[in-house]
């Protein structure tokens, strides 16, 4: 089936209203998208033929990312049957162009066709949770503390008990006052800043800048994607033992998508990236 | 002036579909707001999946915010479980463009295309935060405007409205934000109110209800006169209608949204009107004259909407889209179609029945050929030729065989049931007729099956059958049964019916008068929204609330009209002469069927010389195909003048 095919993956964020969009609309979207912008995506065969994209891993609706992934297969021969010659850069300016509000494109690249897909590669993924509740740093340290923590989920349609412990590999509470303090401050601290370019970037580009509105405590959060995987709701609900966990989670933002290589932990695109080309 | 969204956004993680509410499409535009703009804000009144694709919502908001005094955005119906949670916290109906309070516009602006969504307007009004009774706002609240098809009998929600709008409104919509605009920059002072409905009521298509005043012969007795208030308020308020299409080639910037909706594909409008005369349809019988869009000018919004969009189909509206000029012509154009996006899919809604139409849809079609739909209407040639849906048997098996010969497996026929002088061979012959599909089918796969869809027929303003007295909702019950028992007996015929007591809702609502305003809004406080899902239907509500009105429901709905009726809609005309619409009821009793006017001599309905209108079509010959009263043999038609039905209207 993608004999001869050129393989691209693309990183995009969605940030904002449009994170109320569901994956199935967010699909529909990129097929949308990529025919404005020209780009010959391949389609299959068959009675209905459908354009050869395949998405990573559901973004949950309500949640906002900073890397979203998706890969996509262009046919060679309608790249020259369209008269002109595959070219990454005009593509991701035109992609850039054709996104609504919301959806920005930050990588496009070539990837070797027998990649393996993005929903198996991935591992786990990296979260920002804002989460309105007295008792969340409390809930924080005991979850840090504890070798089990149970949460009530459906399955197959019957209800399970789980030990999400496992999944749950790094958990913290970012203080925010990181944001606001004077160089001074931070060399008294002695922090990190590289951590706090990073939470400043962030704060940068979250819309309605929620880190400082006060809305919630930050936590960052590691959750592991394989086997069952753990959403960011399900973390809420585990820590606040409610099961209405929207309640409490004013905002989520994923922040970075991991994937396993040779025992290491490695950020999904520098994993992929053999011609770096970053557009938009 | 300030964005509802921060108080919204909480809410929507908790509600079904959220990404209804969040706008952000792909073709909204920006408004911009402004002491000497006027703002519309255009209301859908059904959630946002069935209002978003509907393309008169799409074209005013375009042509209003190209004007540079005036700016326009989109509200739907809020889905019940947001809805709940707004009441409960105090937010009120916004708009999705951005998220601003309802109370904060000048118009409020319904485009309604059913009766059933009547409830849902008052209850999009309450939640915006004003009265519902029109006669109790202050001077500041938004003006509250209907249109649409629904709006051609207004009078069941008059006292709701400040102003009806007959006809399209490409052109209307720009008289009225004039005066409005003179309205707001004078300050919209006490009492200014009334001095700008006035000042509405001269413009044409215009209907402000508060001007006028019905005289009943007694409470719950018929209607002895509607007549103005004032004698510089027009005795009739006829529709208005735009005289080429050519000159409005909207929507130039389609929305694309962002989440799944009823009709996902770039829509381009072929022609508008319908002469067909199907006496059923109030649509053909509102929208004439045929205007057709030019053919170059269709290949243009096509091929610009798919590139625009990203959309790979298209649907070539209209009424009957295989009755536009070189339909064949424009589709061959489509079909390979040279820009980036691919070769894309054409859909041709509202199809003729006959073996030509089934070519053109041969020829669209791309992939697996699941099903094909036709609307045959009616069991029985007489019958057909009294609704003039002058389909014939050999039409619709040539129809049917040619969709089973080019690779379709399924037939879907619609019918109505509760035409007027049907009789059980009527009813029992949709089953005949479904049985000889099913039997030509076999022919080809054994698969071949035919569903067939009943509705219960509702007699509407502005067409012949408005003085018909619909069937009962036992009646309409018994009549479906017939159909379902025969279809048992019949293998390959599955049967799909519509509640009748739907019907009766629709019946109230459809010929109603002002005192069914009472009515609705008995229903809508009892928590009637969303009367077109049937999960929120309950024919109870509305039965109650005639009661409570002291009203009867056959009064409304299953007595004859006479001729000498006033009409509640007498007032208001579609430019159909009423001679005219009264002399095709007696031909359709006389089993009496008329050809298409497009193509023989005019019978004078009204609309064109009224109007000084003419029919736009591109051919001077009627397209291939020849069903439905072109190039048949009508001899055969009222050759035996048959006793008038009409007898058992109670006199």
């Amino acid at each position: 089936m993608s004999a001869g095919l050129l393989k691209y993956r693309l990183a995009y964020s969605k940030l904002g209203k449009v994170r109320f969009l569901g994956h199935r609309d967010v699909a529909r979207l990129w097929e949308r998208t990529l025919r404005k912008a020209g780009v010959p995506v391949a389609v299959s065969t068959g009675f209905t033929p459908r354009a050869r994209i395949s998405f990573g891993l559901a973004l949950p609706t309500g949640a906002e990312s900073l890397i979203e992934l998706l890969d996509f297969f262009v046919d060679p021969n309608m790249v020259q049957a369209s008269g002109s010659a595959p070219s990454v850069d005009e593509w991701g300016e035109r992609i850039a162009h054709a996104l609504p509000e919301g959806f920005t494109s930050t990588h496009l690249h070539e990837i070797g066709s027998g990649d393996i897909s993005l929903q198996e590669s991935v591992t786990a993924s990296s979260w920002i949770l804002l989460v309105d509740h007295p008792d969340v740093v409390e809930a924080v340290d005991r979850v840090r503390s504890s070798d089990v923590v149970h949460l009530e989920r459906e399955r197959k349609g019957e209800r399970h008990v789980d030990d999400i412990r496992p999944g749950i590999l790094d958990i913290n509470i970012l203080d925010m006052n990181m944001l606001d303090m004077n160089m001074l401050d931070m060399n008294m601290l002695d922090m990190n800043m590289a951590q706090i370019d990073e939470l400043e970037h962030l704060a940068d580009v979250w819309p309605g800048d929620p880190l400082r509105s006060g809305s919630g405590t930050a936590i960052s959060a590691l959750l592991t994607t394989s086997g069952r995987g753990i959403r960011p709701t399900e973390l809420v609900e585990a820590l606040l033992a409610e099961s209405e966990p929207w309640d409490h989670l004013t905002r989520v933002l994923r922040t970075q998508q991991w994937i396993d290589q040779d025992g290491q932990r490695i950020d999904v695109l520098s994993a992929s990236m053999a011609r770096p080309r970053v557009c938009a | 002036m300030s964005s509802l969204w921060p108080r919204l956004e909480p809410l929507l993680a908790r509600v079904r579909k959220p990404g209804r509410y969040i706008g952000c499409e792909d073709g909204a535009l920006q408004p911009r707001h402004g002491r000497d703009t006027v703002s519309w804000l255009l209301a859908y009144p059904d959630v946002y999946e069935v209002g978003l694709p509907n393309q008169g919502l799409q074209i005013l908001y375009e042509i209003l915010n190209e004007r540079p005094d005036a700016a326009a955005e989109r509200t739907y119906a809020p889905w019940v479980d947001l809805e709940a949670l707004m009441r409960e916290r105090g937010i009120p109906l916004f708009s999705v463009d951005t998220h601003r309070a309802a109370l904060e516009f000048d118009i409020l602006a319904f485009n309604l295309s059913s009766e059933l969504v009547y409830t849902n307007v008052l209850n999009m009004i309450d939640l915006a935060g004003f009265d519902v009774h029109a006669r109790r706002r202050s001077p500041d609240d938004p003006l509250v405007i209907i249109g649409g098809h629904a709006a051609f009998n207004p009078e069941p929600m008059a006292n709701f409205i400040d102003v009806a709008v007959l006809g399209e409104g490409e052109e209307v919509i720009g008289e009225i934000t004039e005066v409005v605009r003179e309205w707001k920059a004078s300050g919209k002072t006490e009492g200014s109110r009334a001095g700008v409905l006035r000042e509405l009521s001269h413009i044409p298509g215009v209907y402000v209800p508060s001007l006028y005043e019905v005289v009943y012969e007694s409470s719950t007795g018929p209607i002895r006169e509607v007549r103005p208030l004032y004698a510089d308020v027009p005795e009739v308020v006829t529709k208005r209608t735009v005289s080429d299409l050519g000159q409005w080639d909207y929507p130039r910037r389609p929305l694309v949204p962002l989440t799944e909706v009823v009709h996902d594909r770039l829509a381009v409008e072929v022609f508008r009107g319908c002469t067909r005369g199907c006496r059923f349809c109030q649509a053909g019988m509102i929208t004439r004259p045929v205007r057709e869009r030019p053919a170059d000018q269709v290949r243009s919004m096509v091929s610009n909407g798919l590139r625009r969009t990203g959309y790979n189909e298209v649907s070539l509206t209209s009424l009957s889209t295989a009755d536009f000029s070189g339909i064949e012509d424009v589709v061959s154009s489509l079909v390979p179609d040279p820009t980036a996006c691919g070769a894309p899919t054409i859909s041709l809604p509202s199809l003729r029945v006959d073996a030509f139409t089934v070519g053109l849809a041969a020829k669209v079609a791309s992939g697996r050929r699941s099903g094909l739909t036709f609307a045959p209407e009616a069991g029985t040639w007489r019958l057909r030729t009294v609704i003039n849906k002058l389909i014939t048997e050999e039409d619709l098996y040539g129809a049917v065989e040619s969709a089973f010969a080019s690779g379709w497996s399924r037939a879907k026929l619609y019918f109505l049931t509760g035409l007027p002088t049907e009789t059980d061979i009527d009813t029992k012959g949709i089953v005949d007729l479904a049985a000889g599909c099913v039997e030509i089918g076999r022919r080809y796969t054994n698969r071949a099956s035919v569903t067939v869809s009943v509705g219960g027929f509702v007699p509407k303003p502005h067409t012949p059958f408005q003085w018909f007295g619909q069937n009962s909702v036992d009646e309409l019950g018994r009549k479906i049964r017939l159909v379902r028992d025969a279809a048992s007996r019949t293998k390959g015929v599955n049967v799909k019916w519509h509640d009748p007591s739907a019907s009766l809702a629709e019946g109230i609502a459809s010929r109603g008068d002002r005192r069914i305003g009472a009515v609705i809004e008995r229903v809508w406080r009892s928590g009637g929204v969303f009367q077109e899902w049937s999960e929120y239907f309950d024919v109870r509500r509305w039965q109650e609330a005639m009661a409570a009105e002291g009203l009867s429901p056959d009064d409304y709905v299953t007595r004859h009209r006479r001729k000498e009726d006033v009409l509640a809609w007498s007032h208001l005309s579609a430019g159909l002469h009423q001679d005219f619409l009264w002399q095709d009821w007696q031909s359709s009793l006389q089993e009496f069927g008329l050809e298409d006017c497009r193509w023989t001599p005019c019978y004078d309905c009204g609309v064109c010389t009224g109007d000084g209108l003419e029919h736009i079509v591109a051919s001077p010959i009627p397209p291939a195909g020849g069903s439905q009263g072109t190039g048949q043999d009508l001899a055969r038609v009222g050759a035996v003048p048959v006793d008038v039905r009409l007898s058992r209207t109670p006199t």
